[in-house]
């Protein structure tokens, strides 16, 4: 049966570079995903196949079959969901890791070019963690910092410090389900054990340690991840930054950083603002430096310092494609190895860093937060030294080709967003949700996925949830999505097409957008610390799980949105993948997955393929969330009396015209 | 904010700070960095500064930091195409606004430019004795305008402010569309008790200028406070309320959050934009937003209906035209009715059928002798009121009798005597009740415009105003509204009400004798009753609305505080609202006899201060003395050089031998903090044998302010009597005796003060 052949994207830029890469004949994920046909019992839909020991693999596609070990149905796909979760958790944990160590490095003085630029956060984190500072210096603190950060790795016992954060119901719910983690690396390890053969053979029970683990990541890993960044690189807050393939210069040299981690990417957002290498650029006959991000490496840069975006995950090969990428620096997480094949075309060169990823073909030039400037500056001049061999280009550029979008919202600016220095709060917020004119709060996250029109159902959801008053927040690849179609600009909240009444009002009084960018894939931790912010505010409750939001990820497709999604689920939140449910074949899985989690968490994850679905299941949840919290029904006609536009007429009369009609 | 706001906020805000750093220049260049800055007659330096930032300015160059600071909160103006969001970067240059406004207008003091001038300006005086006295040294005086509303009338109002009869503040900015509507806002809002402060100015004519020309009295009793001629000026209602938390909220300078969360949630105020609102009226706007407070302009501008930094709307147009009305009157009485709403404020009003506007806010005005049209009691004729209870089938709800002739035929501005007899019966109505009943005639009959009532008992004067008479107020209104309120406010405790209204000399002679009777029995009757004869005293927790951790003990030996409540008019407000803010609390075990410690009163104390303070004792300054809400008649302070202590009234301004005036000493007395060595008491507790008797008692008093002396001299006597010496009154020093305590122990010395001989205080 021939697959049907999908619109590639609803992204005119990436149409565009995917006709060059047709003409080209280059292979690209598009596709490769349109000529794929998947196998059906590791899709989950058909059976479920387990390879855990080597009795096998077994494969079961009945109702009653079992392993040859006798594992059921529910046992194997439990087992499999756990280990993505795991793994999922693991990726985001290590990039925590990572940058506590870096912490470490800068607090001995260790770490070349890197500083504390945000001493706020850094003490508002000591204190959170209980960490005492009178009397330390910075740096001292700092190193406390950073040492608890990597101790919670290692932890054996206890719980992580971060769950004293969650509201306090949340933490005795955790506490009696037993799923508060006991460190960080201990509960993925545990998660690779009980899956084992003939280990934990109960579904429920082995997911419930997968709630365990994500949410070692989610308030763990993740958390520190975020938290730690702000430190050494700066809380976010508002900026403006372009958007999509447009944002390549045809006339400098362009480098692309992509993957997941600031601790490099920063760097080199330092080397090419150095007048030096800026000029060496133009010695080679370019007229600057261009940088500009993709995935979430781009997220990093962009929310802290508003360097362009150049697309989110199926965008990297198409960058490549437009011939004007002199380099593509890659760390960790997302990188299409693919990226070698691509670039073999052109003249880019694919640079990994990490010392934990190698891609064959590519240069590898070992990151090494000791020598981190020597190393990007390296990275930069390379990069120039590579212009003069720029071929043929093309650069999507006109209407639709690239956006502005305004990034930054951390948790501290979203506070501060709503009251200023003074009255900084979750006031304003809550009150809106309450008062029915925002109906409740989505945040629509996640990756692209090949299988289906790149971005089309992170948009048709996210317009639809506008327009019904649901205020988004977005992280991740969904974040970049939303961004290059004008969704993060403060004038399309104005939009009476494309903004509900009640919402546009808010996002005027504010000065946001409609959809708000809180960072990268593991930043949102952020959300889960907004989300208790807004528990404890007052007016919504007293828990995560009484909020009217939801978790959206529409397009996923990595193991680390599983662990999102899981660690968001513990936390109280209903979440909704698109794509396929993993464990499809399994009603018995499913069903843990929804009613039992949440009867255990008051949150849920269910699978669910089409925007309109989505959008139903989003709002139906938010209402029954209003309802419980005996808040008034949604109507949009009640609001939208107030803002600029009504009088945008008469702001425009010559003053004396004005005066005349001041009263009326 | 809407973008429009935001960016006219944000520019307002520049151009203010650059004025501010011009002014801070050029004075600190010509006055020098140490020159003296304060505002007069106010606790706090400058309020608003100390309040946000901690900082305790008193010399130019301390400005300097805190216009550094108000520089750090400005923003650019949001871009026209991309922008980012404005709110908070709005609210901070809103902040940023005030603190400048407060820079300059400290330095106009300083220049001698401040408070604003205007020409025939005169503020209404006030004066508890006389009508026609005027007040010292009060501000209004010489033309000049408010500026800053000083500490004693803080205090005077804090008490008003929480017991509901004042609900809230309007700060009324601009010029309105015409003089009619000006007064029309104003007498709306002074209906409802609510305070008018007025500031700034249209093209250079000002709400002001309106309600002088059309003849309203401004000044302190009238509730209507102009503050000047500029939008700057609108600081000073910010000072009010920085103050207001700081005075009774238990605050500290700098803890900005929680002044301001304080304001949104306790101080009812809203900002009433009158004409064209400009750049500068929008960065102060953003900065009362701040504060809670929402604004509501009576021209086109954008609003911002979402809530949360103030609790309703944050900004609301009524464009003055387009409300609904049949002229500009009943437009004006719209807007206002609006602007009550959009704070939530809630208002009860009581009905009164009397020909002349009524409320509270009437209660401070004064009928001089030029204006007035007759007199009951003072110099030439005798008036007293008395209330009594009887039984249910001698009233008939709701008579007024008149016995005796009307004033038609007295002679303008002529005498008359008469007398008010009220009568009431009710199911749950005590004999006890009956002062407290009484007393509140009082408040009843001032609160009708053109009538002004002083005294009590036997030495009632009343003056009803031409204004009054011409509308037609004569004298059974005053059973009109003596019913009316009574039935409206102790509806619980009384079922009946009859009122006689009495002129014909002989029965005023025979019912004057049995009034005195009565108030001579409920002497006796309250002087009989000690503290050990009861088992249960009276909590007071009226005041937790403003100080939250404070809570009141009264005793029958030791009154409330602020000296309206003791302990029967605690017993009568349980009777009548039994959840209500006066609860009985028993005495529990006794753990200090002398300092009047109880394991019930400390429990309770603990329960109602959310364990702030552990333990209170009813008869020490020394130990664990009782705390103090902010609206204290007096302070009592130790004065350990003398082994005694002093006591200021809150009418006293002068400086007192401790070296603060009684506006900085109330800093250290409210605001629930136990402080020992410092209480802030009512003046009669001066009198009970009980007062601070665990140190010394009465014989302590070193020192007391000249107006405690004159006003309560024969009470006063009465307790050197009882202590034993009847020339102590003499040996204990005043403030125009002396201001400093070397010259304090030299007139103690020399006149032989008990106090120098007696125990060591600590």
């Amino acid at each position: 049966m021939a697959k049907q052949k999908i619109t590639p994207s609803i992204d005119p830029a990436a149409c565009y570079v995917l006709d060059v890469a047709e003409l080209m004949g280059i292979s690209t994920s598009f596709s490769r995903a349109a000529n794929h046909k998947p196998c059906t019992v590791g899709s989950g839909q058909a059976g479920v196949c387990c390879k855990n020991c080597y009795m096998g693999p077994c494969r079961i596609t009945k109702e009653g079959q079992v392993g040859i070990c006798g594992a059921t149905l529910e046992t194997i796909a439990a087992r499999n969901l756990a280990r993505a979760i795991a793994a999922g958790a693991a990726a985001h944990s290590d990039h925590g890791r990572d940058l506590a160590f870096t912490l470490h490095a800068v607090a001995t003085g260790e770490a070349q070019g890197y500083a504390i630029r945000d001493e706020a956060k850094l003490y508002a984190v000591a204190a959170k963690h209980g960490i005492p500072t009178k009397g330390k210096t910075v740096m001292e603190t700092a190193l406390d910092v950073a040492n608890k950060a990597i101790s919670e790795f290692g932890q054996q016992r206890g719980e992580l410090s971060y769950i004293s954060t969650a509201p306090p119901k949340r933490q005795k719910l955790w506490r009696d389900q037993r799923v508060a983690p006991r460190g960080i690396d201990r509960e993925v390890v545990e998660i690779l054990h009980r899956t084992h053969i003939g280990d934990d053979q109960d579904a429920s029970h082995i997911l419930l340690s997968a709630v365990r683990t994500a949410l070692s990541d989610g308030w763990g890993g993740s958390m520190w991840a975020t938290d730690i960044s702000d430190i050494l690189f700066g809380t976010p807050s508002p900026k403006v930054g372009g958007v999509n393939l447009g944002c390549l210069e045809e006339k400098q040299v362009n480098i692309i950083v992509h993957g997941h981690e600031p601790t490099l990417s920063e760097m080199i957002v330092a080397a090419v603002q150095d007048p030096d290498l800026i000029e060496y650029a133009k010695s080679k006959g370019a007229e600057g430096i261009n940088l500009a991000g993709i995935c979430c490496t781009a997220n990093e840069v962009m929310m802290r310092q508003g360097i362009p975006s150049a697309g989110n995950f199926l965008t990297q090969e198409l960058a490549i494609l437009t011939g004007a990428v002199e380099a593509m620096v890659v760390d960790v997480q997302c990188i299409m190895q693919s990226l070698v094949g691509v670039a073999e075309h052109f003249h880019t060169e694919i640079i990994t860093t990490s010392p934990k990823v190698k891609i064959t073909g590519a240069t590898h030039i070992e990151f090494d937060e000791h020598h981190a400037m020597d190393i990007a500056k390296n990275i930069v001049r390379r990069a120039i030294d590579n212009y003069a061999n720029r071929g043929e280009m093309h650069i999507p550029t006109g209407d639709g080709m690239s956006e502005q979008m305004v990034p930054g919202f951390s948790h501290e600016y979203l506070a501060y967003m709503q009251g200023g220095n003074y009255r900084a709060s979750f006031r304003p917020l809550n009150d809106a949700i309450a008062s029915g004119r925002i109906r409740g709060v989505a945040a629509n996250v996640g990756c692209n996925n090949p299988g289906f029109t790149h971005d089309q159902v992170h948009m048709d959801v996210v317009a639809e949830l506008l327009k019904n008053d649901v205020l988004v927040v977005s992280t991740g690849c969904g974040a970049i999505a939303a961004g290059k179609y004008g969704y993060m600009k403060g004038s399309t909240a104005l939009d009476p097409e494309k903004v509900g009444p009640g919402l546009r009002e808010v996002c005027e009084a504010i000065g946001i957008p409609p959809v708000l960018h809180l960072g990268s894939c593991v930043d949102n931790s952020r959300i889960l610390t907004v989300l208790s912010q807004m528990a404890t505010e007052g007016g919504l409750g007293d828990d995560i799980s009484d909020i009217p939001a939801v978790g959206l990820a529409p397009e996923w497709m990595s193991e680390k949105a599983l662990a999102i999604a899981t660690y968001c689920v513990g936390s109280g939140a209903y979440v909704i993948m698109g794509v396929r449910n993993p464990v499809d074949f399994s009603d018995a899985v499913s069903h843990i997955m929804s009613n039992e989690w949440e009867e255990r968490f008051g949150g849920k994850l269910e699978f669910v393929i089409e925007a309109e679905e989505i959008v139903r299941h989003t709002l139906e949840h938010i209402d029954k969330k209003r309802a419980a919290l005996k808040l008034p029904a949604y109507d949009p006609a009640r609001f939208g009396e107030s803002g600029d536009a009504a009088l945008a007429a008469y702001l425009e009369l010559p003053v004396e015209e004005q005066m005349a009609e001041l009263y009326g | 904010m809407s973008r429009y706001i935001a960016t006219r906020a944000i520019r307002g805000a520049n151009l203010i700070v650059q004025e501010a750093d011009a002014l801070l220049s050029k004075a600190l260049q010509e006055k020098g960095a140490d020159c003296p800055v304060a505002f007069p007659n106010t606790a706090y330096y400058l309020p608003t500064i100390y309040g946000m930032t901690g900082r305790e300015v008193t010399k130019l160059d301390e400005l300097t930091p805190v216009l550094e600071h108000a520089k750090d909160l400005l923003h650019p103006v949001p871009a026209a195409q991309y922008w980012t969001p404005y709110l908070g970067e709005t609210l901070d240059s809103g902040m940023s606004t005030l603190l400048a406004a407060e820079i300059i207008e400290a330095i106009r003091f300083v220049y001698g430019e401040e408070p604003g001038r205007l020409a025939g300006f005169h503020a209404t005086g006030s004066s508890f004795t006389s009508p026609d006295g005027d007040v010292a040294g009060g501000p209004g005086g010489n033309g000049r305008l408010n500026g800053p509303i000083d500490d004693v009338q803080l205090r005077a109002w804090g008490i008003q402010l929480v017991d509901g009869r004042m609900p809230g503040f309007a700060a009324i900015v601009g010029c309105a569309k015409s003089n009619e509507v000006a007064v029309k806002i104003v007498r709306e809002l002074q209906k409802r008790n609510i305070l008018i402060f007025l500031c700034g100015n249209v093209n250079g004519r000002s709400v002001i200028h309106q309600l002088q020309e059309e003849g309203v009295e401004m000044g302190y009793d009238t509730y209507i406070v102009p503050f000047g001629l500029d939008t700057l000026s609108a600081i000073y209602p910010i000072g009010f309320a920085t103050r207001s938390a700081l005075t009774f909220g238990g605050m500290k300078g700098g803890q900005a959050k929680d002044i301001l969360q304080y304001n949104r949630q306790r101080v009812f105020a809203f900002v009433l934009a009158l004409g064209e609102v400009d750049d500068l009226k929008y960065a102060a706007a953003a900065g009362a937003i701040n504060y809670g407070f929402p604004v509501i302009a009576d021209t086109r501008i954008p609003q911002i209906l979402p809530t949360g930094v103030t609790t309703y709307e944050h900004v609301i147009s009524m464009p003055f035209n387009e409300i609904e009305g049949k002229d500009d009157l009943e437009r004006a009485e719209k807007l206002v009715q609006k602007c009550i709403e959009t704070r939530g404020v809630k208002i009860k009003m009581t009905e009164v059928p009397i020909p002349v506007p009524y409320g509270s806010a009437f209660e401070g005005e004064v009928v001089r002798k030029k204006d007035m049209r007759v007199e009951f009691g003072g110099k030439y004729s005798r008036a007293f009121e008395y209330l009594r209870m009887v039984d249910m089938d001698q009233v008939e709800d709701g008579k007024i009798e008149i016995i005796g002739p009307d004033f038609a035929d007295v002679p303008e501005a002529g005498a008359m005597d008469m007398s008010i007899l009220v009568e009431v019966a009710g199911r749950k109505m005590q004999k006890d009740f009956e002062p407290v009943l009484e007393r509140q005639i009082h408040y009843f009959i001032n609160g009708a415009s053109g009538v002004q009532h002083i005294g009590q008992r036997d030495i009632t004067w009343i003056r009803i105003s031409k204004a009054a008479a011409d509308k037609g107020f004569t004298l059974k209104h005053f059973g009109e509204i003596v019913h009316a309120r009574l039935m409206a406010d102790f509806g619980a405790i009384v079922d009946k009400v009859q009122v006689k209204i009495i002129t014909e000399p002989t029965l005023h002679a025979e019912w004057l004798q049995k009034a005195r009777e009565a108030y001579d029995y409920r002497n006796n009757r309250l002087a009989d009753m000690t503290d050990e004869s009861v088992e249960e005293f009276y909590t007071c927790t009226l005041c937790q609305s403003f100080a939250p951790t404070h809570l009141c003990l009264v005793s029958p030996q030791r009154l409330g505080l602020c000296g309206a409540y003791n302990y029967l008019d605690c017993a009568a407000s349980y009777q009548i609202n039994p959840t209500g803010p006066n609860q009985p609390v028993r005495k529990g075990m006794l753990i200090d006899r002398e300092k009047g410690i109880y394991a019930g009163l400390n429990e309770i104390t603990q329960q109602k201060s959310n364990g702030t303070v552990q333990e209170v004792s009813m008869y020490s300054i020394m130990t664990s003395p009782m705390t103090a809400c902010g609206c204290f008649e007096c302070i009592v302070m130790l004065i350990p050089e003398a082994n005694g202590v002093m006591v200021v009234s809150r009418e006293d301004t002068s400086m007192t031998p401790a070296g603060m005036t009684f506006s900085t000493l109330a800093g250290m007395a409210g605001g629930g903090l136990q402080t020992p060595g410092v209480m802030g008491i009512g003046k009669y507790y001066l009198t009970s044998p009980k007062f601070i008797s665990a140190d010394g008692g009465f014989s302590r008093i070193v020192w007391m302010s000249s107006v405690l002396k004159q006003t309560m001299a024969a009470e006063l006597q009465a307790v050197c009597e009882r202590e034993g010496d009847p020339d102590l009154l003499s040996k204990i020093a005043d403030e125009t005796i002396c201001t400093e305590v070397d010259d304090l122990l030299v007139y103690l010395e020399a006149t032989g003060h008990p106090a120098l001989m007696m125990e060591p205080m600590f």
